[in-house]
């Protein structure tokens, strides 16, 4: 991390600090604490994605599908076998690593509109799972009775308690993210992004590090998943469709495709667009996604942070 | 398992579905041979047919052909200002751009139907009244004819206008080398608008004429588009009489599936063959190797 990052950093930290003691005064904004955990979550997912569509320039449409594989191995573990709910985590994280590793050993050697297709199909393949097996998942119906998350024998029921846990794991997320970016596998990504053919030419081992951050992202995402899955305590197979893969792409896209910052930014702002400024619209949400989507693409490729005056990292060289 | 009448029952059924995800293949395959592009939006031109020919038979009282041609029309419209007025400001966008450029546009018709059409399931009356045909104790619905009618109907149009026609003759020159095409003064820029107006039309066909069958609502698109481009990519992409066999094989292997394993797991069927395709042979059974290394996979 550039001394800018840690700046920011060090900016972010703060704020987020101290909003649950700001949000908590004012009543208007009480409950902004409960969507910005949520926008914790979500943004450990989005910290992967970003890696891997930002710096390795590979698109996946089947993020939600790794953030329900983590979700439901929490959820099935610690609600049929009555696990405790902190070992289930690592074992999310596994099992998604593992289906990750299948899946992108052979669809990486896709590009473009055939990985994405791929991505989509394998996506949507978990998603009729998540409906199929109703003996284990509960089916469209849903998964109940999931305890909340307890560390050292303390449950965590209280939103302030949920907001500092998972912030502060977003936040290492991200110091972790940078460091791997700039490490010579981020420079490797870089070049990948850049010219897949000379960085191969140049020795890069292209396809490996390329399955390493589709399997990191997968990981990133079932660890998120675990998080979701203790602090809503219920499972329903709606969360883990096509619609939010394509959520998570938007928060990537939206705040900047090739910042992580972006991403953190983007998924902030969707979370708060989707849990509160949209509720008028309910299920007409949709549109207001696609027109987002469609805007920034065509309009605003670099996402937000385009807007922001560049720093050096901002632009990618770390 | 009972291998009597329920077998051709489900060749029946399958033949039907099949020949629906062959339109959605010729549709991705009509765009892509222009323009390269993968036009993530195409199965909701099959949702959009389906309830405008809902729309102009149940509330404006169409007699069915009308509607049908209607409906048709109406979603070719929609096609051409896709391109017009998105597409066409996004030519020279990274690919990753374009892939998010068109899952927006579907996301938009989707939204655009639920917000017209709600969330209820519609259904059409058949185009021909009847009772089924019997043919081995299995029940062929006359609706089921007109699918594979159109759809036969469509192949044979689609291959004389690509061999006989100048229109024709010009498209297939720009997906062979636009520049070359452009430099031969065949206009390309009309070429896509006429490749878009095409593909909406034939999956608004395929919409309009399955739609008696097994009904539509608004969020049929995404699943559509997907086991559409399954077929696409096994018959090899780009090629049409691949698309048909391809879009035939899925139906049938959807079908029987259903009728002897699962019928919930029916739907994944298809996308685990497009895996399997993607995954073992991106260039499809019916597209050459050669061609395929140099398109961007």
């Amino acid at each position: 991390m550039q001394k800018r990052d840690w700046l920011i950093f060090l900016a972010v930290a703060v704020f987020l600090a101290i909003f649950p003691f700001i949000a908590a005064r004012i009543s208007a904004i009480s409950h902004y604490i409960d969507i910005m955990v949520f926008a914790g979550i979500f943004s450990i997912v989005s910290l992967g994605l970003c890696m891997l569509m930002g710096y390795a320039g590979q698109v996946s449409m089947a993020q939600a599908a790794f953030f329900g594989i983590g979700a439901y191995t929490s959820g099935i573990l610690t609600s049929h076998f009555h696990w405790h709910p902190l070992p289930a985590i690592p074992i999310g994280c596994l099992l998604s690593a593992a289906v990750a590793w299948l899946v992108g050993v052979p669809a990486l050697r896709l590009k473009g509109h055939y990985l994405a297709m791929a991505t989509l199909g394998f996506g949507e393949i978990v998603h009729i799972v998540l409906n199929q097996e109703v003996e284990w998942t509960g089916g469209p119906s849903g998964l109940v009775d999931i305890p909340s998350l307890k560390i050292l024998g303390v449950r965590i029921s209280s939103e302030e308690a949920w907001y500092y846990i998972v912030w502060t794991a977003a936040l290492c997320t991200l110091i972790f993210c940078f460091n791997v970016l700039r490490s010579r596998v981020g420079r490797a990504l870089r070049a990948i992004h850049e010219e897949e053919t000379a960085a191969d030419a140049m020795g890069v081992p292209t396809a490996r590090f390329k399955l390493q951050v589709f399997v990191l992202s997968a990981v990133l995402a079932a660890i998120a998943g675990s998080f979701y899955t203790h602090y809503v305590t219920f499972l329903n197979p709606g969360t883990f469709d096509l619609m939010w893969s394509i959520r998570f792409v938007l928060m990537v896209m939206l705040g900047g495709v090739q910042s992580l910052w972006g991403a953190v930014l983007g998924t902030v702002l969707l979370t708060f667009i989707g849990n509160e400024w949209l509720r008028v619209f309910a299920d007409f949400d949709i549109l207001v996604y696609g027109a987002i989507l469609l805007l920034v693409a065509l309009f605003l490729p670099d996402g937000l942070v385009s807007i922001f005056p560049k720093g050096r990292s901002a632009s990618g060289n770390v | 398992m009972d291998f009597g009448a329920g077998w051709v029952q489900y060749l029946f059924s399958g033949l039907t579905t099949g020949a629906i995800y062959a339109l959605v293949a010729i549709g991705y395959n009509i765009i892509y041979n222009v323009t390269e592009v993968i036009n993530f939006a195409q199965g909701e031109f099959v949702m959009l047919g389906g309830l405008m020919a809902v729309f102009f038979v149940g509330t404006l009282h169409f007699p069915i052909p009308a509607a049908f041609v209607c409906a048709v029309l109406t979603v070719s419209c929609v096609g051409l200002a896709m391109d017009r007025f998105v597409l066409s400001r996004a030519r020279n966008k990274s690919v990753l751009s374009l892939i998010i450029i068109t899952i927006a546009v579907s996301i938009l018709l989707k939204g655009a139907a639920m917000f017209e059409w709600g969330k209820d399931p519609y259904t059409l009356p058949p185009f021909t009244q009847g009772e089924p045909i019997t043919i081995f104790g299995a029940a062929l619905q006359l609706q089921a004819l007109w699918v594979l009618g159109i759809v036969a109907l469509v192949v044979v149009l689609l291959s004389i206008f690509f061999h006989r026609s100048m229109y024709g003759k010009a498209m297939l020159a720009c997906a062979d080398n636009p520049r070359a095409a452009r430099l031969s003064g065949i206009p390309v820029r009309q070429m896509v608008l006429l490749s878009f107006l095409l593909s909406a039309g034939i999956g608004a066909a395929a919409g309009a004429v399955i739609t008696p069958i097994s009904l539509m609502e608004y969020d049929r698109g995404a699943l559509l588009g997907l086991k559409g481009f399954g077929a696409a990519a096994l018959g090899g992409l780009g090629q049409f009489f691949g698309a048909l066999a391809a879009g035939l094989f899925l139906g049938l292997a959807e079908s029987f599936c259903a009728g002897y394993l699962s019928s919930g797991y029916k739907d994944a069927v298809a996308l685990l063959l497009l895996l399997m395709v993607l995954f073992f042979k991106p260039e499809g059974l019916f597209g050459s190797r050669e061609a395929a290394k140099l398109k961007r996979f």
